[in-house]
C-alpha cells in the first residue's frame, strides 16, 4: 500500500509522543481500540481549567502507520485549542489532511475518539473535584 | 562490502529465477519455438523431447517416475485438479474430504467449493505448535472419505506436518492422500513413495523457477490414481490437463528442481545457520519477542515471529528497504490476522505483530545482520511510541483489561 507523504512524514516524525501525569487533575487521558483490532490510541491533554485551553497533548499509538499518524496530528491540532475546538475536530478533517485511504478511515476515527475520551476524562476529574468540595 | 538496499527476505512468497535455470530456458523462446503436441516434424520433436527432460528432473526430486507428472500453471491449479479432479472421480465412492485450518486459500477454497457441490468436507485444527494431531485424523475418517489433503509445510510458519505418518494412515484406509508441497519440495527431502503421497502439488516460481508453471504429482501405480479434468480440450497429460504446454517454463521447473536436488544438503544447512543467526540475534537485542510454530518440524528458511505491542503494518513501515510479510490485519485484503496464527491460538494482539522472514538462496550473513539491526531499531522506536509496552513495562496485564474499540470497522 503506498502511504501519503504527509502519512510518512508523521509516521517518521511523530510530534509530540510521550505522556502526562495521570493523576493531574487537569490532564485528560484518552485510551481508545483495542489490541486485538490492531490498534490502541493513547491521548493525553493538559487543560487550563480557567482559559479552557490545551496546553499541552501528548499521544503513545499502537497501530499501522495510519493511526500513528492520525494520532500524531491529532495532537498537534488540539494544542491552543478550547476544549469547544478541540470537540469540533471531525475523523473527515484528519482523512482530508492525511489523505487517508478508505480501508483507514477508521484510524481517523480512532483519532476523534481519542479526543473525545479525553476530553471526556478531564471533565468527569472537574467534576469529581467540585464534588469533593 | 556495502549492503545493497532493498534486501528481499520473502521467499515464501516467491523466488527469482536462478540463472542458470533461465540460462536453461532461453532457447526455448526463439529457437526451440515447437509445440510439443506436434508430432510431424523436428520443432515439435525437439520441444517433446525438453518437456520429457523436465518431467524427468521434477521426478528425481521427489522419487517419482516421468509418467506421473502433469504439468499445470501453478500450485492453484494443481491442488484444483487434484481436489476437485478426485472428487468428481471418486464420487461413487463416497463424498468426504479430510483437510486442516493451516492450508493455503487454493486448498480451503477449493474445499468450500466443493462443499456446495455436496462434498462433505472435515477441516481438522492444528495443535498450538502448528501440527495436526493424528488421532484427529483417524477418527475423521469415514466410509464415505476420499481424500486426505494436508500441506507439507506451511507457507507461513514454516511447519512442517507430519506427512510420512498420515501418508501411512491414508495408506491402511485406503484413502487418496494429497500433500500441498509448494513450500516443502526442493527445500527438505520430499519422496512420493516413502510418504505415501497419492497427489503432490508443485510450483515453479517458490523454488527459483519461472512463474505460471507448476506441476501435479499423480501416482500411477498401488494405487493408479484417475482424475477428471477440470480443463478440457486437446487432451493433453494424459488428458488430466488439456492446454498446449509451456514448454519454456516446463524448461525452467525441471532445471529449478536438478539444482534443488543437487544443492539440497548444503543449502539447507546454510538456511538454517542464517535462520539461527537472524533468530539469535533479534532475541539477543530484543524482549518480549515470541516464535509462532514448531521450531523442531520447520523449514530451515522460515522464521516467523511477534514482536509484542508493536502493530505489524507500522513495523513494515519502518523497514522499508527490507520486504518481510506480516500477519497483522493491515496488510490483508479482509482486514482479519492471520488465520494460520489464529488455528495455533496465537492471540489476536500477537497476530498482529508477527513478521514472517522468508530466507532464500540469494540471501547473505551480511543481510541478515542488517536485517537484524534494522528490526531491532524500528521495535524499539515504535514500543517508545506504543501505550501498550507502556502498560506493561508498569506491570499492567494487557490482556485483562476492558478494552472499548469504538471505531470503525473490527
Amino acid at each position: 500500500m503506498a502511504y501519503s507523504d504527509k502519512v510518512i512524514e508523521h509516521y517518521n516524525h511523530p510530534r509530540n509522543v510521550g505522556s502526562l501525569p495521570k493523576e493531574d487533575p487537569n490532564v485528560g487521558t484518552g485510551l481508545v481500540g483495542a489490541p486485538e483490532c490492531g490498534d490502541v490510541m493513547k491521548l493525553q491533554m493538559k487543560i487550563n481549567p480557567e482559559t479552557q485551553i490545551i496546553e499541552e497533548a501528548k499521544f503513545k499509538t499502537f497501530g499501522c502507520g495510519s493511526a500513528i499518524a492520525s494520532s500524531s496530528l491529532a495532537t498537534e491540532w488540539v494544542k491552543g485549542k478550547t476544549v469547544d475546538e478541540a470537540l469540533a475536530i471531525k475523523n473527515t478533517d484528519i482523512v482530508r489532511e492525511l489523505s487517508l485511504p478508505p480501508v483507514k478511515i477508521h484510524c481517523s476515527v480512532l483519532a476523534e475518539d481519542a479526543i473525545k475520551a479525553a476530553i471526556g476524562d478531564w471533565k468527569k476529574k472537574k467534576g469529581e473535584g467540585a464534588e469533593a468540595k | 562490502m556495502a549492503i545493497k538496499t532493498p534486501i528481499y527476505m520473502d521467499y515464501h512468497a516467491t523466488t527469482p529465477v536462478d540463472p542458470r535455470v533461465l540460462e536453461a530456458m532461453l532457447p526455448y523462446f526463439t529457437k526451440i519455438f515447437g509445440n510439443a503436441a506436434s508430432r510431424n516434424h523436428s520443432f515439435g520433436w525437439e520441444a517433446e523431447e525438453a518437456v520429457e527432460n523436465g518431467r524427468a528432473q521434477i521426478a528425481r526430486l521427489i522419487n517419482a517416475t516421468p509418467k506421473e507428472i502433469v504439468f499445470t500453471s501453478g500450485a492453484t491449479e494443481s491442488n484444483n485438479l487434484a481436489l476437485k479432479g478426485a472428487a468428481e472421480m471418486y464420487r461413487e465412492k463416497g463424498n468426504h474430504i479430510i483437510t486442516q485450518v493451516t492450508e493455503h486459500k487454493a486448498v480451503l477454497d477449493t474445499c468450500k467449493r466443493l462443499e456446495k457441490y455436496g462434498y462433505e468436507v472435515t477441516y481438522l485444527p492444528v495443535e498450538k505448535d502448528g501440527r495436526i494431531n493424528l488421532d484427529d485424523l483417524r477418527r475423521a475418517i469415514t466410509p464415505k472419505t476420499i481424500i486426505i489433503s494436508i500441506m507439507y509445510a506451511n507457507n507461513e510458519i514454516g511447519v512442517v506436518q507430519p506427512i510420512p505418518e498420515i501418508g501411512k494412515i491414508a495408506k491402511e484406509k485406503g484413502v487418496l492422500f494429497h500433500v500441498d508441497g509448494v513450500q516443502a519440495t526442493g527445500k527438505i527431502p520430499v519422496d512420493v513413495q516413502g510418504d505415501n503421497i497419492d497427489m503432490l502439488s508443485i510450483s515453479g516460481h517458490k523454488i527459483y523457477g519461472p512463474k505460471g508453471v507448476g506441476a501435479l504429482y499423480v501416482r500411477r501405480r498401488n494405487p493408479r490414481v484417475q482424475l477428471s479434468a477440470i480443463i478440457d480440450g486437446g487432451g493433453h497429460e494424459r488428458g488430466m490437463r488439456s492446454g498446449t504446454l509451456n514448454v519454456t517454463g516446463i524448461v525452467g521447473l525441471g532445471k529449478a528442481c536438478e539444482i534443488c536436488q543437487q544443492e539440497m544438503p548444503t543449502e539447507s544447512v546454510r538456511m538454517l545457520a542464517l535462520r539461527t543467526r537472524l533468530q539469535k540475534g533479534l532475541e539477543a537485542k530484543l524482549d518480549e519477542v515470541y516464535i509462532n510454530g514448531s521450531m523442531e518440524h520447520r523449514l530451515p528458511n522460515n522464521l516467523n515471529m511477534s514482536f509484542a505491542f508493536v502493530e505489524g503494518e507500522s513495523l513494515l513501515m519502518g523497514i522499508n528497504d527490507v520486504a518481510v510479510s506480516s500477519g497483522s490485519a493491515c496488510t490483508s485484503a479482509t482486514l482479519e490476522p492471520s488465520y494460520v496464527l489464529k488455528a495455533l491460538g496465537v492471540g489476536e494482539d500477537l497476530a498482529h505483530t508477527s513478521i514472517r522472514f522468508g530466507l532464500g538462496r540469494f540471501n547473505t550473513e551480511e543481510e541478515v545482520d542488517y536485517v537484524t539491526s534494522r528490526m531491532v531499531e524500528v521495535v524499539s522506536r515504535l514500543r517508545e511510541l506504543s501505550p501498550l509496552y507502556e502498560m506493561a513495562k508498569e506491570g499492567i496485564d494487557i490482556s485483562k483489561m476492558q478494552w472499548g474499540a469504538t471505531a470503525g470497522s473490527h
